[in-house]
């Protein structure tokens, strides 16, 4: 089981208070009707999908409820750093 | 009758005899015997029938390698365990263990006729052989098959132990207690940390155990550890998985070792252990050699015949010959002769034997014979001699023995390492896979490290031979009776992949998961290929490390808290009243509530009859709720929702329908505008959760700006749905500080006032079609109030009505269950609710996608009613729908039934359907093909009771 450090509650938790939430740093459009169907279909289903470094997003469910953002590698499950949503991409 | 106990040595206690059963025979033995050892110094040497060919099996091994003598043990009703290792099973008085896979007993197997056979089981048979025709597997092979093959049966009583858990945290956990764990712990508990040492075995030690030169060592380190405040020791505990940063799950067994009247408290514990560091010292597990006849019962490993001759004082062989490609065989059998187990000759293939265990083995007088290879063993229910030749290929010469002692090098066991996503290098000295690199702080030591002594030796596949490899009758895996020559004809049949070559002979893949025949199968597989072993790949150990009971998975999650039941507070009304349950989510819901000898048809007709006629009350309390909050409330919902929140006037109430991204419908419910900043939302029973965490999802990454407070009140609510002309006058004697008149209170309208004294929000809403209100109350309140209703409603002759007349009612009105009419590929037009989308809306969730090519091509599957031409026919939901029944099969089909229920308002079954362009085929009559019959059916709007709606306006 993982352990997580929440960047909110700056502690490191047991997996089972988190849910997975998607990779990161796909914020969705402010007007969506100016996407072309190639660009919205991008948005909605097209995902980097790594062998590494992994931006992805967490949310402490079973904690502070709060979203925020995780660099994981999706090879060795190591987690490299987590921070606060809204803060630049790590 | 070969194997006897020792005049002297050992660690049993020859004061204290321990009595017990196997096959339903009174055995004996001393404490500290395990199940093996009791029996070989009986003499007895067959303990089972293999997997495939039930050909009789001794024991192999010494310890939970053992892959051939597994007994079910006894303990019983609900407490029979089958697969145990004989080797791993101590022995108590009253002990009732049995061998498995025999048919009527172990010495005369009738099934044994496979093992005469055996040609035309080779490997992939059963796929090869069973295919078709395909209606014989399910009821002819299957049945024989698993007859014929297996392992114990399953016990099939409910199981009456139960079994602890707990977490702990350390700062070095130490797995494996021989010299080397024992050594690691005292090194970390001398630095003050927490340290844990945890050992499978009934006492701490490992290979030390089968050493007396070491005991002395041992009693001085056991005490030096249980001395110590900061060291936890566990014996008789697995360590059955590695998982992320430390996590080490590990399995105490607690009284299985104890007779059944002394075992009390739970059976098992479950540990989950977080460590700092993890050091595993797992040790090694010596390796069979592949010859012809290697599986008689008395071959078995040299180390395993010293444990048994050292730990547990037992001779296994009066006249034993050893088979050796390894120093540790010499050393084995010196140590044995020395302990008055009388060892006769070493072969070894390897012609150059270190002169230091020559002359010991010559002083000893053991006869030498190197170069050799054993090249077949006599003898079926026990070894009677075996054949040696030079090089496998020379003149043969037969040897009188009793036993033979295989020593084929040391496999460390890694199986934690590799859990971790260790990786392991190969070690040409080793002949094996060592660990390498890890990302975890996780190391190894001892054997399992390669840091051990054990001389050197050869790694070798198959032992050479006279026959051919096709001829082979040399086993490789024995507990799924896996052949070197299955190995080759996976390879001549273009296997290359030792994972697929795994998949295809079932090599390793017992519940021993390969212990004994990994290395040698893979050896095999690269001489065949002729690639080095490297190059054939690894196959992947994965928890557990040996098999585990269900039960300490469980722990104390079983029965009632197997997961948490829901309760509404009215439910125990329910009860009271009869009410047959259902359970919705997490949530016990009242199904309906039969009265007298009524049936559910019978109590589901009444019931709609009342609120169709005059008024039914229905506990709605699980139906999910938001509070959401905040003077960006009504921008936030117009946002999520596909309907207009904005224009929504403080006590009103508006249909929602809420789409993912993708444009499909994932949750509805009717919500209310309390105040300008305060909305009351509700959604469906299971999707309260996800829905509010999809919309915190929105807020705080998409819309942060948003002043939006999302509160979960679903528990906080007691709902009571009051629903039926006569609903008014139920409610009316009980409500204070609300005007009812339906001018004043028209239609998907909320108000706030008092009912029964308490504070209510009350919805006029229906999910009925008839004139009906929520009565939304306090929860701790919710009892009383409904019990008032109740006594009101009694007075119109009111009925409590349950889920199925719900899905009923609603049915007959054409509204959608969520899950149930969609299903997660329905967009609200495919719904007919494309009235409930914002036309005029800049954007929402999931707006962009109605637009997407395939959203809004022709011939989608759309909801529609269907009208069976025989109205007594009930069609059966999840049903495939054709256009044409004499089409040949395959069949295309055009779309399935979602909702179908028989509707006493209406005298007949109705039914709504999703069908591939269905509004299209209004009028048209499509076909329901069921075993036995085709059932015809009209298409129409799904509406099939007051299309106009006046109902809802009394």
């Amino acid at each position: 089981m993982l352990l997580i450090h929440c960047p909110y509650c700056e502690e490191a938790r047991p997996e089972v208070e988190f849910v997975y939430g998607g990779e990161a740093h796909i914020a969705r459009p402010l007007d969506p009707s100016t996407y072309s169907d190639g660009e919205w279909e991008e948005f909605l289903y097209i995902r980097s999908n790594p062998r590494g470094r992994h931006h992805e997003r967490w949310r402490h469910t079973h904690g502070c409820g709060r979203f925020f953002n995780a660099v994981r590698d999706t090879v060795t499950d190591v987690f490299e750093t987590t921070y606060k949503a809204g803060e630049a991409r790590k | 009758m070969s194997g006897f106990r020792l005049a002297d040595g050992g660690r049993i206690d020859r004061r204290t005899k321990r009595t017990f059963s196997f096959d339903g025979k009174a055995q004996w033995g001393y404490a500290g015997d395990s199940l093996a050892s009791a029996l070989l110094a009986q003499g007895q040497m067959l303990f089972g029938r293999s997997f495939k060919y039930h050909r009789p099996r001794g024991i192999l091994g010494a310890g939970v390698e053992e892959p051939n003598a597994l007994v079910t043990v006894d303990r019983g009703p609900g407490r029979m365990t089958p697969n145990l290792r004989a080797p791993s099973v101590p022995v108590h008085d009253g002990l009732t263990a049995t061998s498995q896979n025999r048919f009527p007993s172990l010495k005369t197997d009738l099934i044994a006729v496979n093992n005469v056979f055996s040609a035309f089981f080779p490997a992939g048979f059963y796929n090869k052989t069973f295919m078709w025709p395909r209606a014989a597997w399910e009821k002819v092979y299957e049945p024989i098959i698993r007859r014929l093959a297996g392992l114990g049966d399953s016990p099939t009583t409910r199981d009456p132990d139960h079994y602890d858990a707990t977490y702990a945290h350390c700062e070095t956990l130490i797995v494996g207690a021989g010299p080397a764990g024992i050594a690691a712990a005292l090194d970390a508990a001398a630095g003050g940390g927490r340290v844990f040492l945890i050992d499978e075995q009934e006492e701490i030690g490992g290979g030390a155990l089968s050493d007396p030169a070491q005991w002395a060592w041992l009693a001085e380190a056991t005490a030096k550890l249980a001395a110590m405040d900061n060291v936890t020791v566990l014996s008789r505990t697995t360590a059955i998985g590695h998982y992320h940063q430390n996590f080490v799950v590990a399995a105490e067994r607690l009284t299985d070792h104890l007779p059944v009247g002394e075992a009390h408290g739970p059976r098992e514990k479950l540990w989950r252990i977080r460590a700092g560091e993890v050091v595993l010292a797992m040790g090694a597990i010596e390796r069979p050699l592949v010859f012809e006849g290697n599986d008689v019962p008395g071959v078995m490993l040299a180390s395993a015949a010293r444990t048994f001759a050292l730990r547990y004082g037992v001779a296994v062989g009066r006249k034993i010959v050893v088979m050796a490609v390894h120093d540790s065989g010499w050393r084995d059998a010196l140590a044995l002769q020395a302990a008055g187990v009388p060892i006769t000759a070493i072969v070894d293939l390897r012609r150059d034997i270190d002169p230091a265990l020559a002359d010991a083995a010559r002083d000893a007088r053991i006869a030498c014979y190197p170069g050799y290879a054993i090249t077949s063993v006599s003898g079926s229910l026990a070894v009677k001699g075996a054949t040696i030749a030079l090089a496998g290929v020379g003149k043969g010469q037969k040897l009188d023995c009793d036993a033979v002692l295989m020593a084929g090098g040391w496999t460390p066991t890694v199986h934690l390492w590799s859990h971790a996503k260790g990786s392991l290098r190969w070690d040409e000295s080793w002949g094996a896979f060592l660990p390498d690199k890890t990302h975890e702080n996780l190391r190894c030591v001892g054997a399992c490290a390669g840091a051990w002594d054990f001389g050197s030796g050869l790694s070798v596949g198959l032992l050479p031979a006279p026959k051919p490899l096709h001829e082979s009758k040399a086993f490789v895996d024995f507990q799924n009776d896996v052949k070197a020559r299955d190995i080759g004809l996976a390879v001549q049949e273009g296997f290359r992949s030792i994972e697929h070559i795994k998949r295809y002979t079932t090599n390793g893949m017992a519940t021993d998961q390969g212990k004994t025949s990994n290395l040698n199968g893979l050896q095999i597989a690269s001489d065949v290929l002729s690639r080095p072993v490297t190059e054939i790949g690894l196959t992947t150990f994965r928890p557990p490390y040996t098999p585990q009971s269900f039960g300490a998975m469980l722990g104390h999650h079983k029965e009632a808290l197997f997961q948490p039941l829901r309760k509404s507070g009215i439910d125990d009304w329910a009860q009271a009243h009869g009410a047959v349950y259902e359970n919705v989510a997490q949530w016990r819901r009242a199904r309906f509530f039969p009265q007298g000898s009524e049936d559910m048809d019978a109590a589901v007709a009444r019931e709609c009859r009342m609120v169709r006629s005059s008024v039914g009350v229905f506990d709605a309390s699980t139906l999910g709720k938001i509070e959401v909050v905040g003077p960006d409330a009504a921008e936030f919902l117009n946002r999520m929702y596909t309907n207009p929140w904005k224009s929504l006037e403080p006590g009103r109430c508006r249909y929602g329908l809420l789409l993912g991204e993708h444009g499909f419908i994932i949750d509805d419910g009717v919500s209310a505008r309390l105040a300008p900043d305060r909305f009351h939302l509700t959604t469906t029973t299971g999707g309260a959760a996800r829905v509010l965490g999809m919309m915190e999802d929105y807020l705080q990454t998409e819309w942060s700006d948003l002043d939006v407070w999302l509160t979960s009140t679903t528990e906080q609510w007691a709902v009571i749905a009051v629903q039926g002309p006569r609903a008014r006058d139920v409610i009316a004697p009980l409500v204070e500080g609300i005007d009812l008149s339906p001018e004043a209170f028209p239609h998907m309208a909320v108000r706030e006032g008092t009912i029964c004294g308490v504070e209510t929000r009350l919805f006029r809403v229906s999910f009925t079609g008839e004139l009906g209100f929520e009565v939304n109350v306090p929860a701790e309140h919710g009892r009383k109030v409904w019990e008032a209703i109740w006594a009101e409603g009694e007075k119109h002759g009111a009925a409590a009505y349950g889920t199925e007349t719900m899905h009923v009612l609603r049915a007959e009105k054409g509204f959608i269950i969520v899950g149930q009419d969609t299903d997660g590929t329905v967009t609200p037009d495919d719904a007919g609710l494309g009235w409930a989308v914002g036309k005029k809306k800049p954007d929402f969730v999931g707006k962009r996608s109605l637009a997407r090519p395939d959203i809004v091509a022709p011939g989608r599957k759309q909801l529609v009613g269907l009208l069976t031409d025989d109205a007594q026919d009930v069609l059966e939901e999840g049903a495939q729908i054709v256009a044409d029944p004499n089409q040949p099969v395959p069949m295309t089909m055009i779309g399935h039934v979602t909702s179908s229920y028989y509707s006493t308002t209406l005298g007949r079954s109705i039914a709504m359907a999703l069908v591939a362009g269905g509004r299209d085929r209004m009028g048209e009559t499509l076909y329901i093909p069921m075993p036995g019959k085709t059932i015809s059916a009209k298409v129409l709007a799904p509406m099939f009771y007051d299309a106009e709606g006046s109902r809802l306006n009394g």
